[in-house]
C-alpha cells in the first residue's frame, strides 16, 4: 500500500474532464441498454405492433389526403411511421425518468450527484445518454419499417437525425422534470396514464390534424399545444427533406424550458428533493 | 504535525434540516480531523442518512455549514466534492456490469480515464483484495465483496476524506470484521480521514472519537472510552443517554 497517492486529490475538471464525464455517462447507459435485452425488445415491439396491426386495420378506414410534406397519396403505414418513431423516444424519455426515480431509490443517483462537475452538466450528460439510446431504437425501428414497405427517401434518414436528436432531448428533459416530482417507482403507471398516453393520442402521430379538427375543435387546439405534435411533425418533414420551422421552434423552446426546470429541480438549494425526498425513517 | 492546527477534513457546523415539519437534524456540529477515524453512532432513524445527504450535497445545507478541507460545500462544491469519497448505505453498483466497468464509470464522473486509470483500478482492486475479480459481473460477488468494490470506487479519485454510511449493514460477521479492518488500515497507512456511521457498538474501538446522534441531535461526543466510563459498556452508556428521552416522549 503506498501513501503518496493519497497526498492530494486529482482535479481534472478541464474541458477534457467534462468530455470524459459525458462519455462515461453515455457509455454506461449504452452498456445497461445492451444488457437489458427485454427492454430493447419491448421498445421495438410496441411501435411494430402499431405498424403491423393497427395501421393495417386502419388503412382502409382512414384515407390520408395529400398534405405536406407528402406530395402524393400515402398509405396509412407511411403516415404513422414518423409518429411511431417519436413515440419510441417518448417511451424512452419517460423510461429514463423511471430509471432516475429508481436510481434515486437505490442510490446510484446519489453517486452521480457526488461528481464534482456542475449539476447541469451531469443532467445534460444524462439527457444525451438517453438520446443516444433512443436513436439506436428509432433507427432499428425505421429499418424494420423499411422492410415492411415503408420506404422513406434515403437522404431522409440522414436529414431526420438532427430532428430525432432534438425531439429525444425534449422528451428526455420532460421526463427529467417528471422524475424530480415523482417520488416512488410505482408512480410510473400514473406517468403512463397522465403523460405518455395523452401526449401520444392528442397529437398528429396517428391522424392528421385536419381530421382531428373535423371531429372536435377543442381536441384540435390540444393537439396544437402538445409539443409532441411538433416533435412528430419536425421528424415527418425532415424524413422527406423538408424543414418545418414552427415545429422546430416549438421543440427547441420546449427543450430549453424543461431543461431549465430540470436543472432547478435537481439544484440542491432550490430543488424539491431536499424538502420531499428524505431517507426512509428520517423523513415524514 | 506542526503547531498550527491543520484544517479539519470535515467540519459540520450548526447544521439543521427539516423535511416538511419533521426536523431530521437539529443543530448538529462535528469534526473529523485529517487522518483520523471518527465514528458517528446512532440508531436507525437518528438522522445519519440525512446528514450524509447534506455532506454529499444531495440536498443543500440551509441552516449551518459543511466544510471539506476548508472548502464550503455551498460556495465551492466542486473543490469540496473532489476531496470526498462516499460509500452509501444502499448498494449502488450496476449489478450487470463488471467490477472494472463500474469503477471506470465512476472515474469518468470525476473526469478520469486512460492508462493511468487502468493502473489505478488494478492498484485499488489489489488493495481491497479483489485483484482477480475485475472482469466479473458485480452480480456474482458476495455482499462483502461488493462493499469492497464500493470502497475501491470511493477512493478512485484519491479523496482525503471517506464517508461510510452503515457500510457493514447486511453482512455476515466475518465480512463485517474484514470491512472494518480494511478501513482502519487505510486510515493508518494512508492518512485517510474517515467518518464511519454505524449503529453497531462493537465496531467502535476505545480510542475512537465518537459522536452520538439521537433524534437528530448530537447528544454526546468524545473518546469512546471516556463516553463509556462509569457504565458497563459503550452500549450501556448509550442506553443511559437515550432512554430518559424516550421516557419523556412517552
Amino acid at each position: 500500500m503506498s501513501g503518496s497517492p493519497f497526498a492530494a486529490p486529482l482535479r481534472p475538471l478541464g474541458a477534457r474532464g467534462y468530455a470524459i464525464c459525458l462519455s462515461g455517462i453515455v457509455w454506461r447507459e449504452l452498456l445497461r441498454f445492451v444488457q437489458q435485452k427485454e427492454r430493447f425488445l419491448s421498445a421495438l415491439v410496441r411501435p411494430l405492433l402499431w405498424l403491423f396491426i393497427f395501421a393495417a386495420g386502419f388503412r382502409s378506414a382512414l384515407g390520408i389526403s395529400i398534405i405536406p410534406p407528402y406530395d402524393t397519396y400515402v398509405l396509412y403505414e407511411v403516415y404513422v411511421t414518423p409518429g411511431l418513431a417519436v413515440m419510441i423516444q417518448l417511451f424512452n424519455g419517460m423510461q429514463s425518468s423511471l430509471s432516475m426515480v429508481y436510481d434515486r431509490e437505490v442510490g446510484s443517483m446519489r453517486v452521480l450527484l457526488t461528481s464534482p462537475f456542475p449539476r447541469w452538466w451531469l443532467l445534460f450528460s444524462k439527457l444525451i445518454a438517453g438520446v443516444v439510446v433512443s436513436l439506436v431504437q428509432v433507427y432499428v425501428f425505421l429499418a424494420v419499417a423499411f422492410l415492411w414497405g415503408v420506404e422513406i427517401p434515403l437522404y431522409g434518414y440522414v436529414l431526420a437525425l438532427p430532428a430525432f436528436i432534438l425531439s429525444g432531448f425534449m422528451l428526455g428533459a420532460i421526463g427529467l422534470v417528471i422524475s424530480s416530482l415523482v417520488r416512488q417507482l410505482e408512480n410510473f403507471a400514473s406517468v403512463m396514464n397522465f403523460v405518455i398516453f395523452p401526449m401520444f393520442f392528442a397529437s398528429s402521430a396517428l391522424y392528421p390534424l385536419w381530421r382531428v379538427r373535423d371531429a372536435s375543435e377543442a381536441l384540435y387546439v390540444a393537439c396544437l399545444i402538445n409539443p409532441f405534435t411538433h416533435a412528430v411533425e419536425l421528424a415527418r418533414f425532415a424524413l422527406y427533406g423538408a424543414f418545418n420551422p414552427v415545429a422546430c421552434a416549438v421543440v427547441a423552446g420546449t427543450t430549453l424550458v424543461f431543461f431549465a426546470l430540470a436543472v432547478i429541480a435537481y439544484d440542491p438549494g432550490r430543488g424539491v428533493m431536499g424538502l420531499r425526498g428524505g431517507p426512509k425513517g428520517e423523513a415524514s | 504535525m506542526d503547531e498550527t492546527r491543520p484544517v479539519p477534513a470535515l467540519q459540520v457546523a450548526g447544521v439543521s434540516h427539516s423535511f416538511g415539519r419533521r426536523k431530521a437534524l437539529d443543530d448538529v456540529s462535528l469534526e473529523v480531523p485529517q487522518g483520523r477515524f471518527v465514528a458517528l453512532l446512532g440508531p436507525n432513524g437518528a438522522g445519519k442518512t440525512t446528514l450524509f445527504s447534506l455532506v454529499t450535497r444531495l440536498y443543500a445545507c440551509r441552516v449551518g455549514a459543511v466544510r471539506i478541507f476548508g472548502h464550503d460545500l455551498s460556495h465551492a462544491p466542486s473543490a469540496a466534492l473532489s476531496e470526498l469519497g462516499v460509500v452509501f448505505q444502499n448498494r449502488t453498483l450496476d449489478l450487470d456490469l463488471t467490477v472494472r466497468q463500474n469503477l471506470a464509470y465512476h472515474a469518468a464522473l470525476h473526469g478520469l480515464a486512460g492508462r493511468a486509470l487502468t493502473l489505478r483500478i488494478s492498484e485499488l482492486l489489489a488493495l481491497v483484495g479483489l485483484a482477480e475479480r475485475g472482469n466479473d459481473k458485480v452480480r456474482t460477488l458476495s455482499g462483502g465483496q461488493a462493499r469492497r468494490v464500493e470502497i475501491a470506487r470511493a477512493l478512485l479519485h484519491r479523496p482525503r476524506l471517506l464517508l461510510l454510511d452503515e457500510a457493514t449493514v447486511g453482512l455476515d460477521l466475518a465480512s463485517r470484521r474484514g470491512i472494518v479492518a480494511l478501513v482502519r488500515e487505510l486510515v493508518r497507512e494512508t492518512g485517510l480521514a474517515v467518518l464511519w456511521a454505524t449503529h453497531i457498538f462493537d465496531e467502535i474501538e476505545a480510542t475512537d472519537q465518537v459522536h452520538v446522534l439521537h433524534q437528530g441531535r448530537i447528544i454526546a461526543a468524545g473518546e469512546a472510552a471516556a463516553l463509556a466510563a462509569g457504565s458497563a459498556s459503550l452500549e450501556a452508556a448509550f442506553r443511559a443517554l437515550t432512554e430518559p428521552d424516550e421516557d419523556a416522549a412517552a
